[in-house]
């Protein structure tokens, strides 16, 4: 059973399970593959953006985007 | 180096991700021998300069930081075109540096890998390697040479050595060299490859054939493939063609999309992680995620943030003030001196109200633009633009802004030319163009003196509820009336354009660094004479046209004006008196008695309307006009205030008095709306690349201004105000 990133709360780090829609192209050229360990460490106030680090970098990513990747 | 190719200058691209180091490499290698400009008919900022090694000098272009070179968004597009050679605006580069940053390296490798594809002699420099051994990263070299095959040098871009290293490599550098190794694509990519290739690539385009495998690849992942051969006259061939290689790739149970990422990605893991898969990842908490906790933290962020911009804020609008005035002293000073020195005439007058008073208007806009770029150098420095982004996105999106729109906007307070010149900051093209035109709505300092004029002039100086000024209340209405015109105005832009598929927000939030003094400087400079020398001349030659609109023709001005005094105050008076009847029959006059049918159903009269014409130069110009015109007429001793005089101006005809406090309201809801200023005209010409945006900017605004003053004034008389 595998969520969306858009509704993980900040609990750790998690493995993409798939990368898809729209942005997926940008996203998998950033380094976010399936397999790949994510970790969600904030959200801004409002809720989004969030920022998660992947690859020892952090990056921001708005709703839309993080709605394009599921996690384990 | 064979000894022939020795000294033969070369062109030399730096390619790197955004965040890298690479401007500071491009400034520590070219000094100050640079060139910033734009590419032509885009918005993206061209940087060249020049390096001399060993006798010889060499070319070098600092290519826009790219993540990708999968050319979807413009400055990709010029990265790429420039690396193959097919960008008709740039010489072909003979040789790459790379700039990657040790810190990050996969993400960094993927820009690499693509570049060797393109098979041009290259050097990668693994930047800020300082910061990865601090951080225990390990960064093996030597595994990465010997996989790349091509000469890799771990740098500190700020470090003198190794800027020395990074000479000697380019004057080392085999531009002979065998191709690098890279990654190889496997089957079934490497098929699908060639089908594109072969079938349409190689028979269809004009594409250099090395650049045919990253071209094929990017038609193969794309899956908007049709926007690319939109006018092509083979579009369909080219499309089956698409279509039939990633339906093979599916048929093997690949995904086109991921198959080519994920290929790249698994050479680079092999490189970076010594092959044994499981790499550094430093797990203690860094400095800067300390701070981020803090910056970025839900509530005590944007508390940071408006504190920063408070102060950004003060410090352009008033630390500027001095700096201001002593332009101001400066040219005046010089002005009076031509004058005296040189025969009255036109020459004269062109030099001194023409040129001299022009120049003084464009270099009298640089101590802001200064201050502001110098916090805002600071603020991208240091790594705190994009957290101040991230802290505000939630808001601005709801408003059809982006993040990064805040600085600019903030500014616009100030000034709207240093806020325009600040939006470069924001990446996607969109965002920034939105928050470009709806800037110059953000009540600007050139508007206090009108406001103030007016108000204290026509809004009774009153409390509302017993404890609210009603002059202080209208002060505030003004200003939060901008700022909701500017949020109208972006939402209902946000729904024409669109980049299509919306630019993604995805940001990288860099580590806290210490900004680098010379560069904030360096920027600092650099962004004033830009505007100089781009926007001046623009502004120059609008302040000589509104002289002469203002100054000719010459009129004789009747005696009974001039002559009639015996007190040294009452002839001051006459001079005044006959400047007000030079101005009105001035073709400034004439325009504003001309246009005064036009503006009349606002509540303006031809005064006005005169005022609406000077004060393009600047809105302040407005009361220095007012002034002028109503100083006609006065006799001795009267030395009433600009104030009194527009109470007391009666209309000639009707008796009745020109202006009330719904003409007043009328004027300033003009002036909070109007596009009277061509200075950000001009900046709003230099930073989006053409001519087509600053005339939508004044037609709109000015439109607006217009329907909104004849609603309030023509509302306010059908409700007896």
């Amino acid at each position: 059973m595998s969520i969306l990133l858009s509704e993980q709360k900040q609990n750790g780090k998690k493995t993409i399970a798939d990368v898809t829609g729209p942005k997926a192209a940008r996203l998998l050229e950033m380094g976010l593959l399936p397999g790949t360990t994510v970790e969600v460490i904030r959200s801004a106030p409002l809720g989004f953006p969030i920022e998660i680090k992947v690859r020892g970098y952090l990056l921001t990513l708005r709703k839309e985007e993080a709605e394009c990747i599921e996690i384990e | 180096m064979s000894d022939i190719l020795k000294n033969q200058p070369l062109t030399i691209a730096l390619v790197g991700n955004p965040n890298t180091g690479k401007s500071t490499l491009f400034n520590a290698l070219t000094g100050l021998k640079q060139k910033v400009g734009n590419y032509p008919g885009v918005t993206v900022e061209r940087k060249t300069g020049s390096v001399e090694i060993d006798g010889t000098r060499h070319k070098i272009i600092d290519l826009p930081g790219t993540y990708s070179l999968n050319h979807k968004k413009v400055d990709e597009r010029i990265a790429y075109q420039t690396l193959i050679g097919e960008y008709e605006y740039e010489e072909t580069p003979d040789l790459a540096v790379l700039v990657l940053d040790s810190t990050n390296l996969d993400r960094n490798m993927y820009l690499a890998t693509q570049v060797m594809d393109l098979e041009i002699p290259m050097i990668v420099l693994l930047n800020m390697s300082d910061l990865a051994e601090e951080r225990g990263i390990e960064v093996d070299t030597n595994t990465i040479q010997k996989r790349l095959g091509v000469p890799v040098l771990p740098i500190v871009a700020k470090d003198k050595g190794d800027i020395q290293n990074v000479r000697q490599a380019i004057a080392d550098h085999d531009l002979e060299a065998p191709k690098p190794l890279s990654w190889k694509p496997q089957q079934p990519l490497a098929e699908a490859i060639t089908l594109i290739t072969d079938e349409w690539l190689h028979p269809h385009t004009d594409l250099p054939d090395r650049a045919h495998p990253i071209e094929a690849l990017r038609l193969i992942s794309n899956n908007q493939v049709s926007d690319d051969f939109k006018n092509h006259p083979r579009r369909e061939v080219a499309e089956e063609i698409i279509a039939k290689a990633q339906s093979q790739l599916e048929d093997a149970g690949e995904n086109p999309t991921a198959v080519e990422v994920m290929a790249r990605y698994k050479f680079i893991e092999q490189c970076t992680s010594n092959g044994n898969g499981n790499h550094r990842q430093e797990e203690s908490e860094t400095l800067s995620d300390k701070i981020d906790a803090v910056v970025t933290h839900k509530f005590l962020g944007p508390v940071i943030l408006v504190a920063i911009l408070l102060l950004m804020f003060q410090a352009i609008f008033s630390w500027a003030e001095p700096f201001m005035n002593l332009i101001d002293l400066f040219f005046v000073q010089a002005g009076n001196t031509v004058a005296e020195t040189l025969p009255p005439g036109i020459l004269n007058d062109l030099l001194v109200e023409g040129i001299i008073a022009g120049l003084g208007g464009v270099v009298i806009f640089l101590p802001q633009i200064m201050f502001l770029f110098f916090f805002i150098s600071i603020l991208e420095g240091t790594g705190y633009m994009a957290r101040a982004a991230f802290v505000m996105d939630g808001f601005m999106t709801r408003i059809g802004l982006h993040g990064r729109s805040v600085v600019p906007l903030m500014s616009g307070f100030a000034c709207a030319v240093p806020g325009i010149m600040a939006a470069r900051t924001i990446e996607s093209w969109s965002d920034r163009l939105i928050t470009i035109m709806v800037l110059p709505f953000m009540a600007c300092s050139a508007r206090l003196p009108v406001y103030a004029l007016m108000i204290s002039a026509f809004v009774p100086n009153e409390n509302a509820f017993g404890f609210i000024s009603m002059q202080g209340l209208t002060f505030f209405g003004l200003y939060i009336f901008g700022i909701v015109m500017a949020i109208l105005a972006a939402w209902v832009m946000k729904m024409f354009f669109t980049d299509g598929e919306s630019t993604p927000f995805m940001m990288e939030l860099p580590s806290y660094k210490m900004p680098k003094w010379s560069a904030v400087f360096y920027n600092m400079f650099e962004r004033g004479w830009i505007f100089v020398k781009e926007a001046g001349k623009i502004i120059m030659a609008i302040s000589i046209v509104l002289w002469f609109l203002a100054s000719y023709p010459k009129v004789e001005v009747p005696d009974s004006i001039t002559n009639s005094t015996t007190t040294t105050e009452a002839s001051f008076n006459a001079q005044e008196s006959a400047s007000s009847y030079k101005l009105k029959h001035s073709y400034a006059g004439q325009i504003g008695q001309f246009i005064e049918p036009v503006i009349k159903p606002l509540g303006f009269d031809w005064k006005i309307g005169i005022g609406l014409i000077t004060s393009f130069a600047a809105r302040e110009v407005m009361v220095g006009t007012l002034n002028t015109i109503y100083s006609v007429g006065e006799s001795g001793g009267n030395t009433t205030t600009l104030k009194q005089k527009l109470i007391n101006d009666k209309d000639p005809d009707t008796g009745e008095a020109v202006f009330s406090t719904l003409s007043a309201i009328s004027l300033m809801v003009f002036f909070a709306l109007a596009m009277q200023c061509m200075s950000t005209l001009a900046i709003v010409r230099r930073e989006t690349n053409s001519w087509k945006w600053p005339a939508i900017m004044f037609i709109y605004m000015t439109a607006l201004a217009y329907i909104c003053s004849l609603v309030v004034y023509q509302g306010g008389q059908a409700l007896g105000w």
